[in-house]
């Protein structure tokens, strides 16, 4: 059933995304050659056979004259599927077989496909009504066609597999037979979407369809853009936070060195520029080091001395999600471990009240027990495989950007401001990323590029070192949480208190579980400001209060003698039942729904007892997640037996690919909660590659991973984040049941941690 | 910068670069072969993983006077049509999420069965702890890689 909210916004999204169609494809070619990715042909050496003539339907689709359909992706891909899953939802609808389908990124082009972006595990979620609306409008036109042609009424004209059917006449033709009438056609206002239960596409996993592509070495990635005369650059940053350009030493003898076209110093923005909610940058005035190819280029990196000086304190003003905001950047070279004595400090004196339900101070004071607990993590570096990068080609007034970045419409504004050039005149060509996790939000490599082509007169190719990409970073915060909770004479808990903050942000969601089930609740939170920047991590802030809270209510349910997972069913019950508050961010049904479903396929209680075994479930970015980690302490070293998950995000339309990114944000939280740490000394980060950067490799990856879907007939939610921050909780108390000692500070396996 | 004539992928091709040039760059930046990917400059991920003489090597590593007459396979030359038992394997399991790293994870497998056909657990652990894999595919690597009777 559609609401009327729901039909508007149908509209509004084919509205856009159909001004226009018809446009022609922008942007440069690969220079090896782009071939087709091949939606339903991946096991085969070529995709369906490209037709004579296209016909554009609408924004997201063409249909050739022999049938094959190109679907077009809005959103960037950075290995969370999309470029399969969303032409499923359009195929399912338009009624076509996936073996006819070839697969496209769509051009960046706000109107036409609105906000393009690849975050907060929105993609499916967002494009769901509007994907299905365009291919069932479009399923409807070429029946209107067919029935004219036909000389027979619309309703008698039926669809199979790609094909219109006229029973009574016993007529049929394939849909490129009639594309060109259909293209004429007006769009429908409203057509009648596919019960769930016809999905035939949607729910039968199809496999990447660039995985042919990818498993050959053809040029998908930013970094492996290549056109005639274009230059490779590099950049120099201040070492330390907190530090900036002071001046070149040596500038005539790199200049001079083979190889190198060009060093010089630049800034990204404009004195005064007011910043949008992802122009988050630390090194705004950096040494570009431009030259013919990468080797030369690293050369002088490495040759080139730059003085550094301090920066001095700046108020940042932002205009962001949130409206105006302004940022505090103190000067001075920050260290962690004042970073952690001073969370310490802040967490030992009243915060910011963001909530309270009942009477919490009452209820602390008549305890028979408080049980208070500390939880911290450290900054983490997103560390994407593919290093930032960015092609930039600008010609006179003219910008052609190509490379990998999660939000193009928000660097679009910030490279005409600063470039004095019309939105209408940059090009942005979004191409197939090397992992994101929130990084390549902040996409500020592409105007850098933009500047360097613009001061060197070529196209130019700006790669990232890795040391560069981890130490130019946008991290993950580092957070602090403590937990209270107050128990009476009966052994009942009465009441919470969460105090949460961090450096330079708080993690702390107020509204979310277990706020509403317990009568007297306090949230409360606090902040250190710091020049370290900071950013969207993969499922941000979740990814830290999940693990605190859920490793809190595994020992408070152990106080409380009570199983772990029957303890968190009950104050789901009593949230379901009877809320406290009227603001609870989570539907505590199918919070409940995901942690049932994972104790039957844990066999949780189920003769265990010899297992080593946590448990641990949150929610966010609108889906739940719940987790039962197996550990083994071998050798002194925690070894992953196995991980079982459930989860509930919806409907689920491309199931094996799904499964793939939930096993891959398991393992995702198993290295971060064990080995995950960026810590910085005098500002600077005391790690800059993966010889020290502890990565999550093979031999300490579950064994086992076997993810569970709650069947649902409601539209999709999350996917992406939601199964990575309950890891760190079922982390924290499997290492409880294997150690008998639980461990509050992440990483749980640091340096000099022994099991 | 110094003329050399190296072996890749069955040819013989000409290139004028820096002795020190890592190969890594000379196939990336010279010949145009960008299936071999920059992770890390260190030989701590395996991105750049390419064959020597049938060898898995980390190509940011090899310096290009030090080459020789040594035979080069990079991904673009293990199969002619992608057909390779591990790139079979690595669609069959739809292994890859971003994809970056998989030329190098199957690169590495693929040395790793010419020299040892039906490697245990262990011994695929061990040799694949060298190449990351930032978006955690490695269950499903470890099944592909399981799912190959052997290449013979």
């Amino acid at each position: 059933m559609s609401t009327h909210s729901e039909i508007n916004q149908r509209r509004r999204f084919l509205k856009t995304g159909l001004l226009g169609s018809g446009g022609l494809l922008l942007g440069f070619n690969w220079l090896t050659g782009c071939t087709n990715n091949t939606a339903g042909h991946v096991d085969a050496d070529s995709g369906p056979e490209l037709p004579d003539t296209w016909q554009d339907i609408n924004a997201y689709l063409k249909i050739g004259n022999n049938g094959t359909v190109t679907i077009y992706t809005p959103n960037p891909e950075f290995g969370q599927g999309v470029m399969t899953a969303m032409p499923m939802i359009l195929a399912e609808e338009l009624d076509v077989d996936w073996k006819d389908v070839i697969s496209e990124q769509a051009p960046f082009n706000a109107e036409k496909f609105g906000f393009q972006f690849t975050g907060g595990s929105r993609g499916i979620m967002s494009r769901w009504a509007g994907l299905r609306q365009a291919g069932a409008t479009a399923r409807q036109m070429l029946i209107t066609a067919a029935a004219q042609q036909w000389e027979v009424p619309v309703n008698e004209v039926s669809t199979k597999a790609g094909r219109l059917f006229h029973s009574a006449s016993d007529r049929s033709a394939g849909y490129g037979e009639v594309a060109t009438i259909a293209a004429t056609l007006p769009m429908p206002e409203e057509v009648p979407l596919k019960e769930i239960k016809d999905f035939s596409i949607i729910g039968n996993s199809k496999k990447n369809v660039q995985g042919r592509q990818i498993v050959t070495g053809h040029p998908l990635f930013g970094i492996d853009y290549r056109k005639e005369g274009m230059l490779t650059a590099m950049i120099v940053h201040p070492p330390s936070f907190g530090q900036k350009f002071h001046r070149i030493r040596n500038l005539d003898e790199v200049k001079g060195m083979p190889g190198i076209r060009d060093v010089f110093h630049f800034q990204t923005y404009k004195d005064g520029f007011e910043k949008g909610g992802f122009d988050t940058n630390a090194f705004p005035e950096l040494v570009a080091i431009v030259g013919d190819s990468t080797w030369p280029v690293m050369k002088a990196k490495k040759a080139l001395l730059v003085d550094w000086q301090e920066q001095e304190a700046f108020v940042e003003s932002i205009n962001g999600f949130r409206g105006k905001t302004t940022r505090n950047v103190p000067t001075g070279l920050e260290n962690s471990t004042d970073h952690e004595s001073r969370m310490k400090e802040m967490a030992a004196i009243p915060g910011r009240e963001v909530r309270k339900d009942g009477d919490p101070e009452r209820a602390f004071q008549s305890a028979t027990k408080v049980l208070e607990r500390s939880y911290s993590a450290p900054f983490l570096a997103h560390n994407c495989m593919e290093p930032m990068n960015a092609f930039a080609h600008v010609e006179g007034d003219k910008v052609w950007i190509a490379g990998p970045l999660q939000a193009p419409g928000m660097i679009e504004p910030t490279i005409a401001a600063r470039m004095d050039i019309p939105v209408e005149n940059i090009d942005i060509e979004m191409t197939r990323m090397g992992g994101g996790f929130g990084r390549r939000a902040y996409s500020h490599y592409m105007l850098e590029a933009a500047l360097i082509s613009q001061q060197v007169k070529a196209p130019v190719q700006l790669i990232y070192s890795r040391e560069d990409d981890m130490t130019n970073g946008i991290y993950r915060p580092a957070y602090h949480a403590t937990y209270r909770a107050a128990i009476d004479e009966n052994g009942q808990l009465t009441a919470l208190h969460i105090k949460a903050g961090g450096v330079p942000e708080s993690p702390l969601f107020a509204n979310r579980f277990p706020a509403g089930s317990v009568d007297n609740y306090l949230a409360e939170e606090w902040s250190i400001d710091s020049n370290i920047t900071i950013g969207a991590f993969r499922a941000p802030r979740s990814n830290f209060m999940a693990g605190a809270e859920q490793a809190f209510l595994d020992e408070l349910a152990e106080e409380l003698g009570k199983d772990p997972i029957d303890f968190r069913l009950e104050l789901l019950d009593r949230a379901k039942e009877n809320p406290v508050g009227e603001q609870n961010d989570y539907d505590p049904e199918r919070y409940a729904g995901v942690l049932k479903l994972v104790r039957k396929k844990s066999g949780w209680g189920e003769g265990d007892q010899d297992l080593q075994r946590g448990v641990s479930a949150y929610f966010c970015h609108n889906s739940y997640a719940a987790h039962v980690l197996d550990l083994k302490i071998e050798d002194g070293k925690p070894v992953v037996q196995k991980v079982t998950c459930a989860i509930d995000c919806g409907i689920v339309v491309n199931p094996d690919a799904a499964a793939n990114m939930a096993e891959g944000g398991i393992v995702d939280g198993v290295g971060n909660a064990l080995y995950g740490e960026l810590t910085f000394t005098d500002g600077k980060p005391d790690k800059n590659n993966f010889d020290t950067y502890r990565m999550i490799r093979m031999n300490e990856a579950p064994k086992e991973i076997d993810v569970h879907f709650v069947p649902s007939e409601i539209d999709p939610t999350g996917l992406g984040e939601p199964p990575f921050p309950p890891v760190f909780g079922a982390m924290a108390n499997a290492i409880y049941k294997a150690t008998g000692e639980r461990r509050y500070r992440q990483p749980f396996w640091g340096e000099g941690l022994k099991g | 910068m110094t003329s050399y004539q190296i072996e890749v992928n069955g040819k013989a091709r000409q290139v004028n670069a820096d002795p020190d040039t890592p190969l890594l760059w000379v196939l990336r930046d010279n010949l145009q072969l960008v299936g071999t990917k920059y992770g890390c400059g260190v030989g701590s991920c395996g991105a750049c993983t390419v064959h020597v003489d049938g060898f898995a090597m980390r190509s940011c590593q090899l310096p290009l006077d030090q080459v020789g007459e040594q035979s080069i396979t990079t991904i673009e030359g293990l199969s002619e049509h992608g057909n390779h038992p591990v790139q079979r394997a690595w669609l069959d399991h739809d292994v890859a999420q971003c994809g970056y790293c998989q030329a190098g994870q199957i690169m590495t497998v693929s040395a790793l069965l010419n020299h040892s056909p039906n490697p245990d657990d262990a011994e695929i652990e061990a040799t694949m702890s060298g190449n990351i894999c930032r978006c955690g595919t490695y269950t499903r690597i470890k099944a592909a890689i399981k799912s190959i009777d052997s290449v013979g």
